[in-house]
């Protein structure tokens, strides 16, 4: 009894350790893409999201 | 991996309506005062206020030519007015609310997060850290507007927007008054720093519009991160029971 409960235990920390690494890896495309869209410097990148930058405050020139 | 298809799948569905709803906002006041800022910048008050020349409202420092590129850089591209330019803010609005619907997503699913009054709040946390408390410092700008060094803006906006996420989760999850405190010295510590500003404040821009901008854009900015919040709670909610009902 006492095994199977180590057993499961594990088995739930395992899921666990992989729900947050999932949630992590999607967490920081988010950041990613943000960055990309919002704060990036590449002119064309820039002009596209002109007014969208204005829009929610980040600096922009 | 049903676990990241439900996050992917909540952040695309709020992200993409709560990025729409946004385009749609900021139509009525927000896009109408830039382009009104944009004349005035064309229409040379930019030389009137001060020497910028070609360089147009950027300040003169080591990091100015990061900052080099903007809207009216004539070599590169930029989507023509009208129509195509509200595409382009519509596919950038729907981009970041994606972006920001996948951290709160992510959030979502380890706290199990599953009902649209707690993602309100959750989204009222997220316009706090990355809209509100960044402008107390560098306040929303309008084209032609007086402004210190892109990079180090950028730089102190992103920290202040992440600084300030951490010391919400540190005051409101973890447990313990140090916890609470540090969480509130954390939020403090990017405007103890200070923001960078330009040394000189001259500016061709009515600070009535100015004035108005800042509220335009902060109110339309908190409409969007409730509807981005309750949307991505009631996304997830939807999509894990969908996905329970599958198994079972």
């Amino acid at each position: 009894m006492a095994q199977t409960g180590i057993a499961k235990h594990t088995d739930t920390s395992q899921a666990r350790t992989a729900q947050v690494m999932q949630a992590g890896l999607a967490a920081l495309l988010g950041l990613a893409l943000f960055i990309g869209v919002a704060l990036s410097h590449p002119a064309a990148v820039h002009n596209a999201a002109h007014d969208s930058r204005h829009g929610i405050a980040v600096p922009c020139h | 991996m049903a676990f990241l298809k439900s996050i992917l799948i909540s952040a695309l569905i709020a992200g993409f309506v709560a990025g729409a709803a946004l385009t749609g906002l900021q139509t009525l006041k927000v896009y109408p005062l830039i382009f009104a800022a944009e004349e005035i910048e064309n229409a040379g008050g930019a030389t009137a206020a001060h020497d910028h020349g070609d360089a147009k409202h950027h300040s003169g420092d080591a990091t100015s030519d990061q900052g080099a590129v903007h809207s009216h850089d004539d070599e590169a591209w930029m989507p023509a007015d009208g129509a195509e330019r509200l595409l382009y803010s519509l596919l950038s609005n729907v981009l970041l609310g994606i972006a920001l619907g996948l951290i709160l997503a992510a959030i979502f699913a380890l706290r199990h997060v599953a009902t649209w009054r707690q993602g309100v709040v959750w989204g009222l946390a997220g316009f706090i850290a990355v809209n509100l408390a960044p402008a107390l410092g560098l306040p929303p700008e309008l084209p032609g507007m007086p402004a210190g060094a892109l990079l180090a803006r950028q730089t102190w906006w992103l920290s202040t927007a992440l600084f300030t996420a951490g010391g919400i989760a540190m005051v409101f999850l973890c447990h313990g008054v140090i916890w609470r405190v540090a969480g509130v010295a954390v939020i403090a510590l990017p405007h103890i720093y200070g923001a960078p500003h330009p040394v000189n404040l001259e500016s061709a821009v009515p600070a009535t519009l100015a004035a108005d901008f800042t509220a335009a854009s902060l109110a339309t900015n908190l409409v969007f991160w409730t509807i981005l919040g309750l949307l991505t709670a009631e996304a997830m909610a939807r999509v894990s029971r969908g996905s329970e009902s599958e198994i079972a």
